[in-house]
């Protein structure tokens, strides 16, 4: 068998419901397998952990083929709406939490999580706007010396 | 599928080193899987995360996720983590007999 993976670093670049959430069940399922886990958010993936914005992730219908839903159809006010509470519903019955108790369980694991210094500064953000779980707000240098002798996992 | 000796024991083990059959479990089974895993002695808080995966597993034939675990056993992910060092999920599992859980949260 080849060596087992100890140590994961996972970033989270995006902002939409389905971008969010794949990089926080790898974090877990990595935690959940012993791998060490650490999540650092950039660019829009930041809403992940923004007190404010972090309840309200919405599924992109507009612009996403495996979608199925016609672009005029997926712009109609309401759909990326309707389309999130559906797929909230689904992930429910699989037992897949909110993003915000989701985001305190991963950090309860003992995983880290990090924002991104050149994102926070062109938004004009400060640790104020994030979630108590953010640990930290790091710049790229310190990313790669925390992921130092571990995987790089971009989502 | 391999047999070895445990507690006293010949029982038969899956392709995870999870017992084979749920029936062979027992307390003493349980102590030396934890010794196994690390844990030197089980405390009254890692019996209850035992007991409510095994209930749960019998209920519904397959061992919860960390989230109904931290939800349901009375037991915070925090402290499951600090309980079952290196994946509480996959471990409590294994001591308390069962297979090792299929979901992915």
């Amino acid at each position: 068998m080849a060596d087992p993976i100890e140590k994961v670093s996972i970033i989270i670049s995006r902002g939409s419901l389905e971008g969010v959430y794949p990089g926080l069940i790898m974090a877990n399922g990595a935690r959940m397998e012993g791998i060490e886990a650490t999540l650092f958010f950039t660019f829009f993936g930041l809403d992940a952990i923004i007190n404010k914005r972090m309840d309200n992730l919405k599924v992109a219908t507009v612009g996403n083929p495996a979608m199925h839903i016609p672009t005029l159809v997926g712009a109609i006010p309401g759909m990326s709406a309707f389309a999130t509470s559906q797929m909230k519903k689904e992930m429910e019955k699989l037992d897949i939490p909110p993003v915000r108790e989701f985001i305190e369980m991963i950090h309860d694991t003992g995983a880290g999580l990090f924002a991104c210094k050149a994102t926070v500064d062109m938004f004009h953000l400060t640790q104020a706007d994030f979630c108590p779980q953010c640990d930290d707000i790091i710049s790229v240098g310190q990313f790669y010396e925390m992921a130092a002798g571990g995987q790089i996992i971009f989502t | 599928m391999e047999t070895r000796e445990i507690a006293g024991k010949t029982l038969a083990f899956d392709a995870d080193g999870n017992l084979a059959n749920l029936a062979d479990w027992n307390e003493e089974i349980a102590q030396a899987l934890a010794t196994e895993e690390g844990i030197e002695s089980l405390t009254d808080r890692h019996w209850l995360v035992l007991n409510y995966m095994r209930s749960e597993f019998q209920e519904k034939g397959d061992a919860p996720s960390i989230r109904k675990l931290t939800k349901e056993s009375g037991v915070d992910t925090k402290e499951l983590y600090q309980l079952f060092p290196k994946g509480p999920a996959k471990k409590a599992a294994r001591i308390a007999g069962l297979p090792k859980p299929k979901g992915c949260i």
